[in-house]
């Protein structure tokens, strides 16, 4: 097991050389997804190349933000920080508007009220490793 | 063709190592095909060490000229079966190991573990590790969508872990043998929605091992042979966004070829064994290997079609639900599979099998391999 600093920042993405323009956008409150200019398609995760193609012909387009509930769980048991403190929540992959799936929470209503389908919205939840690097991270809330 | 099976001790092992429990099985396997130690040239292998295949030979004084470390999950002992019998057929090496053991139990009740894993937040795991994924949780999404989509119900998913209990209770070796029933399942506590407690597979110690040898050598064997008759795997994704379709197994793809190689359907299998991480794991696996229909898996398990007396015997040791699971328990499967087509199954014998299927799951439901097994 990894060693636990006081506050767990172990979860916390690492960005690199491909994510570290995602991880920018969401600090400015966009949520950017990766679009292949050879054969048109949007993907996520980021990528240098197109995983359906394989062009380097990419480029980044800010995503409406706007999606769906595809599947999610409540997850009620985890023992390890920080997420045990935070039980019970929402862990869901969302499928965009441009047709791409991602993870991430569902939060602004209780967990009990959470389906396949709704229609959710991006957000973005700031976690800290320190007080000068904050991470902004894109969650989804019910839309309306 | 499949000559030697074996378990080590298993269960609440607390006096004994992971290499140990390893070089037990080994043994009584090597033994249970009339071999010996120095037969072994080729080695299957995969753990949590470093360079695992490496320290295992090392362990176990064998120094094999054919050696396979593919991690793919619980799966790897159907995929390493499977290269096995390439790897022998190409005379690459003439008597395989199939060796896996772990003390996951003891280790978390001596806290050297976590009951979750912590996957560092690098690479694509960067997009997924800050929002609390669990591997109850990626199995508890595809329950979900599957409820979502077809109507299946906790109710049905309670029916496997009930299944699987009384087969349990027939096999004197298994963890837990008192009957549940499917409210026992829907009252235990939610673990992640809306899997409960009792969907869940328990944590055992313990080891197996299982010797693949050629064709040939099948006549100087002392125990029944039983043949491998399909094999193949198939892969889908790692991070859980990039998985399809959540109703939908790879082993779909992976039954579809073993099936076609092996030349026989689905409804001629006698004896089934499958990876039941979860009860899910099994209710998606029935469908994409063709037992059912997409959909029709809640349906499709009730009534106990999967008990010792049922249609579609499974899991007949109890399987990872209620008999052991150390961890990657895809081995364990073709342990069961095997002892089945020898006859040797006390207690829980199906009667006249002589055709078995066997599908291993990895990661979340990442992975998957399936074996054609027969019996003469
Ligand atoms: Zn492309």
């Amino acid at each position: 097991m990894p060693q636990m600093p006081k506050i767990a920042t172990w979860h916390l993405p690492v960005p690199d050389v491909e994510s570290a323009t995602y991880w920018q956008g969401a600090r400015e409150g966009k949520l950017l997804i990766k679009h292949c200019n050879a054969c048109e398609r949007h993907f996520f995760y980021p990528r240098a190349a197109c995983p359906f193609c394989w062009s380097v012909d990419t480029s980044w387009r800010e995503s409406s933000g706007r999606g769906n509930v595809y599947t999610f769980t409540v997850v009620h048991q985890n023992d390890l920080p920080p997420f045990r403190d935070r039980v019970p929540y929402v862990i869901a992959v969302i499928e965009l508007e441009e047709g791409v799936r991602m993870t991430a929470n569902v939060e602004g209503c209780s967990p009990d009220d959470v389906r396949c389908g709704m229609r959710v919205r991006v957000a973005f939840r700031d976690e800290a490793r320190s007080e000068d690097d904050v991470v902004s991270l894109p969650v989804f809330r019910p839309e309306g | 063709m499949i000559a030697g099976i074996a378990e080590s001790r298993f269960g609440d092992v607390p006096d004994a190592t992971a290499l140990e429990l390893h070089q037990e099985a080994a043994a009584l396997a090597v033994a249970d095909a009339g071999l010996a130690k120095d037969d072994v040239d080729g080695l299957f292998s995969c753990g949590a060490d470093l360079l695992h295949p490496l320290l295992l030979a090392e362990y176990l004084g064998i120094r094999p000229r054919y050696v396979d470390g593919t991690q793919v999950g619980g799966s790897a002992w159907e995929f390493f079966l499977h290269h096995a019998v390439g790897a022998i057929e190409s005379g690459l090496c003439d008597v395989a190991l199939l060796n896996y053991a772990t003390t996951s139990r003891s280790d978390l009740k001596r806290k050297v573990r976590s009951a979750n894993v912590a996957i560092e937040a690098r690479g694509p795991a960067q997009f997924e590790s800050a929002y609390g994924h669990t591997v109850i949780g990626r199995h508890a999404m595809a329950a979900t969508r599957h409820m979502h989509e077809f109507g299946t119900t906790s109710a049905q998913l309670a029916e496997i872990a009930v299944q699987m209990r009384a087969n349990a209770s027939r096999n004197p070796l298994a963890m837990y043998r008192d009957p549940i029933t499917v409210d026992d399942v829907l009252s235990s506590r939610l673990i992640s929605s809306p899997l409960h407690k009792l969907d869940c597979c328990i944590r055992s110690d313990g080891g197996g091992a299982v010797v693949i040898v050629s064709e040939e050598r099948a006549r100087d064997l002392p125990k029944k042979p039983v043949w491998v008759l399909g094999a193949a795997e198939a892969i889908s994704h790692h991070t859980m966004s990039e998985w399809h379709d959540f109703t939908e197994s790879p082993a779909k793809y992976s039954a579809e070829r073993a099936f076609a190689m092996a030349g026989v359907k689905p409804d001629e299998i006698d004896v089934l064994q499958v990876y039941d991480s979860f009860t899910i794991t099994v209710l998606l696996t029935l469908e994409a290997m063709g037992f059912c229909a997409k959909g029709e898996g809640g349906a499709f398990v009730e009534g106990g079609r999967l008990t010792l007396d049922g249609s579609l015997p499974t899991n007949t040791d109890g399987g990872g639900l209620s008999s052991n699971h150390p961890g990657m328990r895809g081995l364990f499967l073709i342990i069961e599979a095997a002892r089945q087509l020898r006859g040797e199954a006390e207690g829980r014998q199906v009667k006249d099998a002589t055709l078995a299927a066997v599908n291993g799951t990895g990661g979340w439901f990442s992975s998957t391999g399936t074996l054609i097994l027969g019996a003469d």
